[in-house]
C-alpha cells in the first residue's frame, strides 16, 4: 500500500468510464447535476451524444436508465448515494431490479466519510438497501486501481449492479499486478488472531491497523470485501476457522452492511461472534472526513483497540 | 397488418372489454373502470398504429408501448392476445399463481409486454429512455405512453416531461386517459390536479385534445401527432372510467372491483347488445 498516493474511488470511476466509453459505444452515462462532483463530467466532455443530465430528478434518471437498457444500451447512472438509493429507491426496485435491466448505478459520496455536508448528505444505509433487492449485485471498491477494474468488470456482467464509491481520498493499495475476480474477497496476510473484514474507504485503515499490530506482535489478516453480494462465503467461513477473532468495519451503519452480510454467513455456517464496527445506528455528523472517521470509532486506532482488547 | 377501418376497430375493442370483464370476474380481483376507459386507445395502438409484430416480440426496431397506468393488464392482455402475441386462452389464467399474466405487467414474462410497470408514475421516464435511445440509434422507433389522469399526481411524471422536453423526443407520443376519477374519489377532490393542458402544454409538449372513446378521430390523433416535429406530444383523451358497462360508468368503486355472478351476467349482456347493434350498422 502507498500511503503517500492518495486517490478518491470517484475519481478513479471517472477516468476509467472514459477508457471505457472509447472501448465499448454501448456504454451511455447519466447523472443529476452533480457531473463534477461524481467525475463522469470527464466522460460527458469526451462523448457529449452519450452524455445525459436529467438535472436534479433522481428518480427521473433511474427511469431513463431502464428504458435505454431496453434498447441494449449499458446506462451507467450517477448521482450521490443517498439520492440514488434513497430517493430512486421505488424507481431501482420495480423499474430495474424487478425486470432485471442492465443498468449500472455508481453512486458517489457514500458513507459519513463525506465530511462537512453532514447526515442529510451521508449515505450509511445504501449497503443494507440494495443488498436486499432480488437480482441486484453490490460492490464497494477500496483503491483506484481495484475501482478502474470493477467499472470495466461490471460492463460485462448481465443485470443490475450497484457500485459504491467515496469522496475522500485514500491510499492506493494495490498494483497493476494484482488479479481482481467478481464475487471473490481479497485476503491481505495470513495472520491468525483477528480477520479484519472491511469494504471501501475501511480497507486501508484495516491495513494500517495491521502493520502496526504487528509491530506489537500481534498479527491479523485484512479481507477486503469488493463484492458484497454475491458475498464471498468460502473466505468468510476460512477466516472463522483459522483465526481467533472476526471483526468487520465499515462505513455504514452496522445494520444492513457487510457486518450483517457476514453474521448472515457465520450464523448459518460457522457460528462464530462477530465484532461489527461501523456507524451504530445513528445518522453522522459535520466534520472533516478523517475526524469522523475517528468519531464513529472506523479508524486505524480504533480497529487496533478492538483486535486487542 | 394494419385495421383501418373503423367500424372493425370498435368490433375489436368491445371483444377487449368482455375479456376484461371475463379475466377480472375469473380472477376474483383486478381493475376494471380504467381498463374500460382505456380499451379504444389501445386498440387504435396496436391494430391501426403501431409498427409491431407478434411474431417477433422482441424486434429491435418495433415500436414500444409503455403502460404507465400498470395496473390495467386487463385491457393490455387482452389487446396483446386478440393481436396473436399469445392465446387468448391464456386470458383465463390472469393473477393466478401458475400464470404468466402477472397483476401488474412484467416484460421478462409475457410477450409484447415492452416494460414492466405498477408503482405509478415511472413508465414515463422508460419511455422517454427509450425514444433517447431509438434516436441515438437511429432506429425511427415511435415510443408510446399511455398515462392515467391520478398517475400524474406523481412528481416524477413531470421529471420525466422536462427531458423529454429537453432531449426534442418527436418520436414519444404520450396519451393521458382523462377519465377524472382516482381511487378515492374525483381527481379534483383528491388532489387538487387542475388545468392539464396548461401544464404539459407548459413543460413545452404539443397537447391535443381528443374524446378517448372515438375511433376515428383517436387515429387522427396519432397521426397528427407523427407529423410533429422537436418536441413530444401529449393526446389529452377524454374518457369514461367502466365506459360500456352502464352501472360501471363514472363510478370511482369499479376502480378495483371484481364483478359478483349478477354483475358479470348483466356487463356481458350490455356489451352483446352493443356489439350485435354494431354489427348490424357494418
Amino acid at each position: 500500500m502507498d500511503i503517500n498516493k492518495k486517490i478518491a474511488t470517484r475519481q478513479s470511476y471517472g477516468e476509467e468510464l472514459v477508457e471505457l466509453g472509447r472501448k465499448n459505444e454501448k456504454i451511455v452515462v447519466l447523472d443529476a447535476d452533480l457531473s463534477s462532483a461524481t467525475k463522469t463530467g470527464m466522460f460527458a466532455k469526451e462523448f457529449p451524444d452519450r452524455f445525459i443530465n436529467v438535472g436534479i430528478a433522481e428518480q427521473n434518471m433511474m427511469g431513463i436508465a431502464a428504458g435505454l437498457s431496453t434498447f441494449g444500451k449499458i446506462p451507467y447512472a450517477s448521482t450521490f448515494a443517498m439520492f440514488a438509493t434513497g430517493r430512486g429507491y421505488d424507481q431501482i426496485r420495480n423499474s430495474i431490479t424487478y425486470p432485471n435491466l442492465n443498468v449500472k448505478i455508481c453512486a458517489t459520496h457514500a458513507g459519513i466519510t463525506v465530511g462537512e455536508d453532514g447526515a442529510t448528505h451521508q449515505m450509511i444505509e445504501d449497503i443494507s438497501l440494495m443488498r436486499t433487492l432480488p437480482n441486484m449485485k453490490v460492490m464497494c471498491t477500496s483503491d483506484d486501481i481495484q475501482t478502474k477494474w470493477a467499472v470495466e468488470e461490471i460492463s460485462k456482467i448481465e443485470g443490475p449492479v450497484y457500485l459504491r464509491l467515496c469522496r475522500l481520498s485514500t491510499p492506493v493499495i494495490y498494483t497493476e499486478k494484482q488479479k481482481f475476480e467478481f464475487g471473490k474477497g481479497i485476503q491481505i496476510g495470513d495472520g491468525t488472531d483477528a480477520s479484519i473484514i472491511a469494504t471501501g474507504v475501511t480497507v486501508s485503515e484495516a491495513i494500517k491497523a495491521q502493520e502496526e499490530l504487528a509491530k506489537r506482535g500481534v498479527n491479523v489478516r485484512v479481507i477486503d470485501i469488493h463484492t458484497i453480494k454475491p458475498i464471498d462465503t468460502d473466505l468468510i467461513i476460512k477466516c472463522a476457522e483459522e483465526t481467533k477473532k472476526i471483526i468487520t468495519v465499515e462505513d455504514h451503519n452496522i445494520i444492513g452492511g457487510i457486518g450483517s452480510a457476514v453474521c448472515e454467513v457465520l450464523s448459518e455456517y460457522h457460528p462464530k461472534k462477530v465484532i461489527r464496527m461501523g456507524i451504530k445506528d445513528e445518522f453522522g455528523k459535520s466534520g472533516k472526513a478523517e475526524e469522523l472517521m475517528k468519531y464513529f470509532n472506523i479508524d486505524c486506532e480504533s480497529i487496533i483497540n478492538k483486535v486487542i482488547d | 397488418m394494419k385495421i383501418t377501418n373503423v367500424t372493425s376497430l370498435e368490433n375489436i375493442s368491445y371483444k377487449v372489454r368482455k375479456n376484461i370483464i371475463k379475466m377480472v370476474y375469473n380472477a376474483k380481483s383486478g381493475h376494471i373502470g380504467g381498463s374500460l376507459s382505456c380499451a379504444d386507445i389501445l386498440t387504435v395502438l396496436y391494430f391501426n398504429q403501431m409498427n409491431i409484430n407478434p411474431d417477433k416480440p422482441d424486434d429491435m426496431l418495433r415500436d414500444r408501448f409503455v403502460l404507465s397506468k400498470g395496473h390495467c393488464t386487463p385491457a393490455l392482455y387482452s389487446v396483446l392476445a386478440e393481436k396473436g402475441y399469445f392465446d387468448l386462452d391464456e386470458l383465463k389464467t390472469f393473477r393466478n399463481i401458475d400464470s404468466r399474466l402477472q397483476g401488474h405487467p412484467d416484460m421478462k414474462k409475457i410477450p409484447g409486454v415492452d416494460m414492466t410497470t405498477g408503482s405509478l408514475g415511472q413508465g414515463l421516464s422508460s419511455a422517454v429512455g427509450m425514444a433517447i435511445a431509438s434516436k441515438m440509434e437511429s432506429a425511427g422507433c415511435r415510443v408510446y405512453c399511455l398515462l392515467g389522469d391520478g398517475e400524474i399526481e406523481e412528481g416524477q411524471i413531470w421529471e420525466a416531461c422536462m427531458s423529454a422536453y429537453k432531449n426534442k423526443l418527436d418520436n414519444l407520443c404520450v396519451v393521458l386517459d382523462n377519465n377524472n376519477l382516482q381511487i378515492d374519489g374525483k381527481i379534483s377532490d383528491v388532489s387538487g390536479l387542475d388545468n392539464i393542458e396548461g401544464k404539459f402544454s407548459s413543460f413545452g409538449f404539443n397537447v391535443i385534445k381528443v374524446d378517448g372513446h372515438n375511433i376515428s378521430n383517436l387515429i387522427d390523433a396519432f397521426d397528427t401527432a407523427k407529423q410533429i416535429k422537436g418536441r413530444p406530444t401529449i393526446i389529452i383523451a377524454s374518457t369514461v372510467k367502466g365506459k360500456g358497462v352502464s352501472f360501471m360508468e363514472n363510478n370511482a368503486s369499479w376502480h378495483g372491483k371484481a364483478p359478483n355472478d349478477e354483475e358479470y351476467e348483466k356487463a356481458i349482456t350490455e356489451l352483446d347488445t352493443i356489439v350485435y347493434a354494431n354489427k348490424s350498422n357494418d
